[in-house]
């Protein structure tokens, strides 16, 4: 029996869309958290080898592999618990859908990632992509209660649960987020809501990239706690100059009073400019969606004191033009065209000065040849090797967890 | 004793000098429990290091022997994970307790794993900075026991648990070798490690270096504390100030009864006695304005769910001594009797109503005290039930309405421990809660850190329970907790090692 007679055997004709590939792989979308649980059963009995997809936007979907797992179908909301400020999705959801059905219960998932905005819930967790809002809110692992996995073999894992707290067990929800896939398909998620923030202000500040750096840290330097503060070069801001772009986002109260100690921290007057909602809106989308068009995207976890300095060390290896940078945690994101060999010799620069390097969006030959991680410290190669073996003991999953280097 | 357990105790002594291993059987009785009063194990040796490198030397050694080991700090856990059997090894990290390095201006900090977690803050404090996890215990519990359990306190409702604030930690394997995970900014370098050992009881080796996150000290604080005359309206209140989208620092409850046990002992903080319940609720920030509004928003909320009164604590002073009688609290109901044990269970937070009325009912089915005092604005309960372990019968009759009360938040969608840990203690309920795959593949994770499941053995996984696990290198070797027995160990285990 064909691959594909196979999967339609096990999940129905209309779970497999042989057309729907550029590359000519057969696509398979199992409505269930089962139904995924039984396609990788037999994947790993037929010695299949499979990619996983959300909505296809983020990660090119090019892995050379004998078929395509999607969790489109996998779009329902089981539960939002605005009293428990708590949801349950499935992982298939797309982000735009899910922040409109939060909205429409009061809550919010304070997590802005890179990328358009029907990207799949699932692919921001398991690339753990945070965007701006990671400096008030914290980065992808903090959202979460819990995950439900698949791992490579076929079996359900569940980890974490659905309220605020729980240390029952390892947190192996902590591997499914940022593991790339590697350690199986994210089916359902557990999230951790905010109530809708009452007000939600956002003010900006054109300059040169020198002269935002000295804003940035004086507003460190007095305690301004912004939801989002994010320096984004022009390309990206659309704007002549660099952009720092400042959010408040909490209640009236709360924003007020921050966007006054902004001033105050930042030489008073009206150095900054507050935008209409519907300007904020854009600039903040436009900023995430245009890393989806870059043909690489890799973000890069420096510390607050050296931002300035890893802006100089990529302006000067593999330019600037697309960048979008958290001074206050010193995170920064870059988005561009680039080479295998420029990767490489970035990522060891950077681990010359203790900074990783996380590869997030590339074609398939540029991940297969730098992959996600790289440089590790010491000891954490086997580790990783062995917690692979335990989830995807076929190696069913095609994933350049490391480069071929 | 064995000529095996003298040559091992010699060469302990050779590696941290005589003076800090600890053979003689009182003292090694002063390690047979941690902070739950129902659990007991003898250790067979215990080991003081003085410096990380003697903590790798150790671990060699017992690698090479094939001797189980068990990490400890201050021994304040409450589920029995710091507790050693007859032929393990205990190594108290207590004399790795130096802050290794504050950096003001990245907002970190290094430190050794014994460093009490108090003292960091204060360490902190002069460049304006604190670290956040701030659990009851904190004038005794060490940050690598916080690591170990991914402690909480109260005000890690708005700053999260210990793991929200590691960054990076040194380990050192069950083998001896020494990992690095993570990085000074919290990015991983791989899959995060760092995420997936804290919380893991020891079992993945011993955390010998971790650099933390520190946050600035809040330049506004308002401290209010509402009474209720019904635990159910308390409850509904969280509920509701929780729905305002304004997050409190904290938002800690106590019940009558707990509130009576702090009014009578030396940490009486002025709370009402004849409430059936009081709220303490901490806002804080950066801005004196903002703080000062949310906290009269919030004044009208508790008003207007039931509170009989809102007082705002007037100076730092009365902040204090309203936060003292709850810090204390654990202490204060301590004298009520013998012995207490600390539960720990979360449940979500608008089901604290029923559950809390639910605890009630089984307590007073099985004739028994139960004072809750806990973190609600997170769910995390506290049902702590006091009690006299001489008593016949009575410990089975704690250990039964534990397991009800137990049943009752998993019904209601929640956990069984919220920070204190699986330990010994809660074995047996975590079948209730993850099915065998779920079990074997933490088991299997913890295979990959330690395949002989020598660290801490015989904690957080019930092995019975494990399906098998195809992917894991040779699954039905070692079932330790399958021969524990964790009902009744108040026996002193007989050691090869005993003199
Ligand atoms: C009165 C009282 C109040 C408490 N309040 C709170 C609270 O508010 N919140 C809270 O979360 N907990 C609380 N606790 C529980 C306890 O204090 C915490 O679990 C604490 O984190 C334990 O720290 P410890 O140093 O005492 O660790 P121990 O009890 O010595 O050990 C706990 C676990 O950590 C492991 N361990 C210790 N050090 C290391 C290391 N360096 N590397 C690897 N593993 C290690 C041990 O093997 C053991 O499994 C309270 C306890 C008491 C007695």
């Amino acid at each position: 029996m064909s691959l594909v007679d196979r999967v339609r055997a096990l999940l129905g004709d209309d779970a497999v869309d042989v057309a729907a590939t550029h590359d000519g792989v057969p696509r398979v979308a199992p409505a269930s958290p089962d139904a995924v649980a039984l396609l990788l059963g037999t994947a790993r009995e037929e010695g299949w080898h499979v990619r996983i997809e959300g909505a296809g936007s983020w990660l090119p979907t090019d892995a050379p592999v004998d078929l395509a797992l999607t969790t489109r179908r996998l779009d329902h909301v089981p539960a939002i618990e605005p009293q428990d400020l708590a949801a349950t999705v499935e992982a298939g959801i797309g982000c735009d859908l899910l922040r409109q059905q939060l909205a429409d219960r009061g809550t919010w998932l304070a997590l802005d990632p890179p990328g358009l905005a029907g990207r799949s819930l699932g692919s921001v967790v398991a690339t753990a992509t945070a965007g701006p809002l990671r400096q008030g809110f914290g980065s992808v692992r903090d959202h979460l209660l819990g995950v439900t996995f698949v791992t490579g073999d076929g079996r359900l894992v569940q980890s974490g649960g659905r309220v605020m707290k729980n240390v029952a067990g390892y947190d192996l929800t902590k591997l499914a987020a940022g593991g790339f896939g590697a350690f199986g398909v994210i089916v359902l998620v557990h999230l951790r809501l905010r109530a809708l923030p009452r007000a939600d202000q956002t003010l900006v500040l054109e300059g040169s990239r020198e002269e935002l750096a000295q804003v940035s840290e004086d507003i460190a330097a007095a305690a301004v706690q912004p939801a989002a503060h994010e320096l984004m070069s022009p390309a990206l801001a659309r704007r002549e100059r660099w952009l720092l772009a400042v959010r408040f986002a909490g209640s009236a109260a709360l924003v007020s009073a921050e966007e006054t100690a902004l001033r105050a921290a930042t030489g008073g007057g009206g150095r900054f400019t507050p935008l209409r909602a519907d300007e904020a809106h854009a600039l903040w989308m436009r900023a995430a969606e245009s890393f989806a068009t870059r043909p690489v995207t890799f973000r890069i976890g420096g510390l607050p004191d050296s931002s300035d300095e890893l802006l100089d060390l990529l302006q000067h290896q593999v330019g600037d033009e697309w960048i979008s940078a958290s001074p206050g945690v010193g995170a920064i994101r870059w988005g561009g065209e680039t080479t295998v060999d420029r990767l490489r010799r970035l990522r060891r620069s950077l681990a010359g000065l203790e900074v990783p390097l996380t590869l997030e969006r590339a074609s398939w030959p540029v991940r297969a040849a730098v992959g996600h991680f790289g440089a590790y410290r010491e000891g954490v190669g086997p580790l990783v090797a062995g917690l692979r073996r335990t989830f995807d003991p076929a190696e069913a999953f095609v994933v350049a967890v490391e480069g071929a280097e | 004793m064995t000529r095996d357990g003298r040559s091992l105790i010699a060469a302990l002594a050779g590696i941290v000098g005589a003076r800090h291993v600890r053979t003689a059987l009182p003292e090694r009785i002063t390690y047979a429990r941690d902070g739950l009063p129902t659990h007991r194990r003898v250790p067979g040796v215990v080991v003081l290091p003085g410096s990380r490198d003697e903590v790798i030397a150790i671990v060699r050694l017992l690698a090479a022997l094939g001797v189980p080991f068990v990490p400890r700090g201050a021994g304040t856990g409450l589920s029995g994970g710091a507790l050693a059997d007859a032929d393990a090894v205990l190594v108290v990290l207590t004399r790795l307790n130096r802050i290794l390095r504050i950096d003001p201006r990245n907002h970190l900090a290094v430190v050794e794993p014994g460093v009490v977690n108090v003292r960091l803050s204060a360490a902190a404090a002069p460049d304006g900075l604190l670290y956040s996890p701030d659990p009851s215990s904190q004038t005794a519990c060490t940050i690598g026991g916080n690591v170990a359990e991914n402690a909480g306190g109260p005000h890690c409702l708005k700053y999260g648990v210990t793991a929200t604030h590691v960054l990076a930690l040194e380990v050192v394997l069950a083998d001896g070798q020494v990992v690095e995970l993570g990085s000074l900014s919290g990015e991983p370098w791989g899959p995060d490690l760092v995420g997936l050992f804290v919380g893991s009881e020891g079992n993945f080796g011993i955390a010998t270096r971790i650099t933390v996150r520190l946050l600035p000290i809040p330049r506004a604080v308002r401290t209010l504390l509402a009474d209720f005359a019904a635990l159910r309206t308390a409850g509904e209140a969280v509920s509701a100030v929780i729905a305002s989208g304004i997050v409190p620092a904290a938002l800690e409850m106590m019940d009558q009864s707990c509130i009576r046990a702090v009014e009578d002992s030396v940490y009486a903080a002025g709370y009402p006695r004849d409430a059936a319940a009081v709220l303490l609720l901490e806002l804080d920030g950066a801005q004196e304005s903002a703080v000062a509004a949310d906290a009269e928003t919030i004044a009208g909320i508790l008003h207007a769910h039931g509170a009989r009164s809102v007082t705002v604590a007037a100076d730092a002073k009365q902040r204090e001594r309203l936060w003292q009688g709850r810090k204390k609290a654990f202490g204060a109901m301590g004298r009520l009797s013998r012995d207490l044990v600390v539960q720990d269970a979360v449940v979500p937070r608008s089901a604290l109503p029923d559950v809390l009325e639910t605890i009630a009912r089984i307590a007073g089915a099985y004739g028994l005290t139960v004072s809750n005092v806990f973190h609600a604005g997170d769910g995390n309960l506290h049902p702590n039930i006091s009690f006299d372990g001489r008593v016949p019968g009575l410990k089975a009759r704690v250990d039964e309405a534990s397991g009800e009360i137990m049943a009752a938040c998993i019904a209601a969608g929640g956990t069984i421990t919220g920070e204190h840990g699986v330990g010994l203690d809660k074995l047996r309920y975590m079948p209730l809660l993850f099915d065998g795959d779920a079990l074997a593949a933490m088991r299997a994770v913890r295979r990959v850190f330690d395949p002989e499941e020598r660290v801490n053995p015989g904690k957080v996984v019930p092995v019975h329970a494990c399906r098998e696990w195809v992917g894991s290198v040779n699954a039905e070797r070692g079932t330790r907790n399958a021969r524990a027995d964790v009902r009744s160990d108040f026996r002193v285990p007989t050691s090869a090692l005993e003199t």
